[in-house]
């Protein structure tokens, strides 16, 4: 069967989407791991920021398991880490989530992945979703992933968020939709 | 290709959103094959009927809007959440940033969830929305629509669309349903009249049936 095309979310989604609370929470009070802020910017072609855009997070608990039944280590998932958070960009582009740093998930050879955070944007004039990862600037196991490593070289970067140099729990991550910089992103 | 790309110069705004490098092909991982598994507990039954939401009942043309989602094999997709959201009758979105001069009605909000059942099928009643004008270029009115937003059974799942009506005379002129390229495509986008779903001296029904691509898992396979 054909699938049904994408269209636009256009500047509207926040009656129904963000205001949908029951699901905005990535981690619960008591989720395992090392707690971090995360900020995400999404940017323009000319770097002005996306001040009506929504950012969704899907990520593996502290121990890179993921919060569904597909994942063969389902039983030892974290109960009190959810895994997915969406939330609308304020005025300067960006959105604040809280969240723990994932452990490593599985691949489907049986090879370990890098942490990561799998990323939706969804923005008025964009016709789809825009999917990429964020990886953590520093993390030894970056150098294995085969996700990274199959991204052009001269562009990976673009994949790293970064960690504020007097918080070490902040990290940072622009998403530029285009331009210069533009983010590397994925054929899902 | 079902999707439309991402530039589609006649909608201006991509210029300045759309990316232009090309699409790096992922290696099939858990991450894309696991994804957000919702509960009954993120719905109740008044979350689905969208006239049932404030004390008095909106104004407009009550309409129950149904479908089946399912898999590119047919196969149906069950407990995933769909959330729409629309204008009112007058085509006004209850929004700050929307200052379209058109009534606001104190009686409709626009938004709406609901689970699929166990054949994959959604139901909402709600009231037919407004034809709504922007300024993408001169004299540029949106087709009566309704956003909907589906998760399916994995992160690669993931479906933001728009709903059209059938015979609506704008759809000629709206360069948002014709970026996506193809016929055939297109006509996924629109309900169809459904006169058996309609309810009689009350409401009439349209048939909006979803599919889904997708992975599925399936671990540690060679």
């Amino acid at each position: 069967m054909q699938p049904t095309p994408s269209q636009t979310i256009g500047p509207f989604f926040h009656i129904a989407l963000p205001a949908n609370e029951n699901i905005a929470h990535i981690a619960g009070p008591g989720a395992e791991g090392d707690a971090l802020t995360l900020i995400c910017r999404v940017l323009d072609a000319v770097g002005a920021p996306a001040d009506d855009a929504m950012i969704e997070l899907w990520q593996a608990d502290a121990s890179g398991v993921y919060n569904h039944p597909d994942d063969p280590r389902y039983a030892d998932h974290d109960p009190a880490f959810h895994g997915f958070a969406r939330m609308a960009t304020n005025a300067q582009g960006a959105c604040v989530f809280q969240t723990v740093k994932p452990g490593r998930p599985a691949d489907l050879n049986g090879a370990m992945q890098a942490p990561h955070i799998n990323v939706s944007v969804f923005a008025r004039g964009l016709m789809k979703r825009a999917a990429t990862r964020i990886y953590f600037e520093g993390d030894p196991a970056n150098a294995q992933d085969r996700v990274l490593s199959c991204a052009p070289e001269q562009r990976r970067s673009t994949l790293l968020a970064h960690r504020d140099a007097s918080q070490p729990s902040l990290w940072r991550f622009d998403l530029h939709l285009a331009g210069p910089d533009e983010t590397i992103f994925f054929a899902i | 290709m079902a999707d439309p790309d991402y530039l589609y110069v006649p909608y201006r705004l991509t210029i300045l959103r759309a990316p232009r490098q090309p699409l790096v092909v992922l290696p099939e991982t858990l991450s894309e094959c696991t994804g957000p598994v919702f509960g009954h507990d993120s719905v109740t039954e008044s979350c689905s009927d969208l006239t049932r939401q404030h004390a008095g009942e909106p104004m407009g043309q009550r309409i129950i809007v149904t479908g089946r989602v399912s898999d590119e094999d047919g196969r149906p997709i069950t407990n995933t959440l769909v959330e729409i959201w629309q204008a009112n009758a007058a085509g006004r979105y209850f929004h700050e940033v929307d200052r379209h001069d058109a009534p606001l009605d104190p009686n409709f909000t626009g938004g709406g969830r609901a689970l699929t059942d166990s054949n994959g099928c959604y139901r909402f009643t709600t009231i037919k929305p407004g034809a709504y004008p922007w300024q993408n270029h001169k004299n540029a009115w949106r087709p009566a629509h309704i956003h909907f937003s589906l998760f399916g059974a994995s992160f690669s799942s993931r479906l933001i669309t728009q709903m059209y009506f059938p015979g609506d005379p704008l759809l000629d002129f709206d360069p948002i349903f014709h970026s996506v390229p193809d016929e055939s495509s297109r006509q996924l986008l629109i309900a169809r009249f459904d006169l058996a779903a309609t309810k009689p001296e009350w409401a009439l029904a349209y048939r909006f049936d979803i599919v889904l691509r997708g992975r599925h898992a399936t671990p540690f396979e060679a």
